[in-house]
């Protein structure tokens, strides 16, 4: 059945946390910057009235379910990209031993986190 | 007439009586436009006939002359020695890859990898050679034409943090030779090539640290290729979720 002469290949499942990678970059790179600009300079300076940012203001939005949903990717994505380039980042500081443990704690953090923010958000409605 | 030198430090290793590599300082004459190859030729015809190292076209076309150059993976009839006087130049056999003997390595893991990618043509059925050429588009030539201007250096595969840390890593010029053929109208191999590309050797070994585009003396940019394979691997991984083969 076999044929001895063709190698056999394993597919890498990398394309599911290499696309959450992306993504979370892509968030990471374009808004977490924005998001400092405004909530670290532009309001402590004044120059954006606080009241935008007020708790009732806050609150109404992350309850509604767009909002919700907003946060929710704000925080998944790039945690996901963090923790992927976390583990990488081990194996290329030649952590050789337990690939398979950073891997479940590094992934499984992101997920932990995502599940935990995600009820969070849920509850609050 | 310009009388000074520079000084280039050789790393030599002869297996048969070194221990190990070591260091050897030479005084060459120096001139602005002599290259590193030169120069190297200038010490085994005048200086150290011992020295041993590979050359063959001197212009940036065969591929042979390989070498960290200060530590920089080079072709060493590209540099020059006006790069670097008055500073001295070290010169030390491709990282990466064994050594034969002092800057010459061993690349027969190279030539596996770049052989293991199918690295021919799969056409859909055998054309008739009476039906003529294949016909291309210039536009169906420009997806691959740069992926196909390797010329086989190994530069990269010093360059290259993960092939360093893990041999089996399928690396650049490899994957861009890989590229080439998927992405040439005429071929049809795509699906086979698509399980090495797959693989967590194939492209999900590289990290995307981009220094064998850097280093890469023929602009083939394997970086790019790699990265646009990764896309290609993504949508394969998600259609096989759905149509298992
Ligand atoms: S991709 Fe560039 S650096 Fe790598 S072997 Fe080919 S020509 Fe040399
Ligand atoms: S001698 Fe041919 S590439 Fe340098």
């Amino acid at each position: 059945m076999s044929n001895t002469t063709e190698k056999t290949y394993t597919r890498s499942h990398e394309p599911i946390f290499w696309g959450l990678f992306g993504a979370g970059g892509m968030l990471t790179a374009f808004l977490t910057p924005v998001m400092i600009l405004i909530t670290g300079i532009l309001i402590p300076l004044g120059l954006i009235d606080s009241k935008h940012l007020s708790y009732e203001k806050v609150h109404l939005f992350a309850t509604s379910w767009y909002g919700a949903a907003i946060v929710l990717v704000l925080v998944a994505l790039p945690l996901w990209h963090t923790l992927h380039r976390i583990y990488h980042a081990l194996h290329d500081l030649g952590i050789k031993r337990g690939r398979d443990l950073q891997q479940v704690f590094c992934y499984g953090f992101a997920f932990a986190v995502s599940i935990f923010v995600f009820t969070l958000l849920l509850q609050m409605f | 007439m310009n009388a000074s030198t520079i000084t280039i430090d050789i790393l030599r290793y002869r297996p048969e009586m070194d221990e190990k590599p070591f260091t050897q300082s030479y005084e060459v004459p120096y001139s602005a436009d002599l290259s590193v190859l030169e120069s190297l030729q200038y010490i085994k015809d005048h200086l150290d006939s011992t020295v041993s190292f590979r050359w063959s076209c001197r212009m940036a076309i065969c591929g042979s002359c390989g070498m960290m150059v200060n530590g920089v993976p080079k072709l060493g009839c590209k540099v020059f020695l006006r790069d670097y006087y008055p500073k001295k130049v070290t010169l030390a056999p491709l990282a990466n890859f064994p050594i034969e003997r002092d800057l010459v390595v061993v690349m027969d893991d190279f030539i596996d990898k770049l052989e293991s990618v199918k690295p021919y043509l799969i056409p859909e059925k055998e054309k008739d050679l009476a039906t003529g050429p294949h016909q291309q588009t210039p536009l169906q030539m420009e997806k691959f034409k740069q992926f196909s201007m390797c010329i086989n250096c190994g530069l990269c595969y010093a360059a290259c943090p993960q092939y360093a840390l893990d041999k089996k890593f399928t690396g650049p010029a490899a994957l861009a030779l890989l590229a080439r053929y998927n992405r040439d109208s005429r071929d049809n191999g795509e699906a086979e090539r698509m399980k090495i590309v797959n693989q967590e050797e194939g492209v999900w070994g590289c990290t995307f640290v981009g220094y064998c585009s850097v280093v890469c003396p023929k602009d083939v940019d394997p970086a790019a290729a790699i990265q646009l394979l990764k896309v290609d691997s993504s949508k394969d991984y998600l259609i096989g979720m759905f149509k298992p083969d």
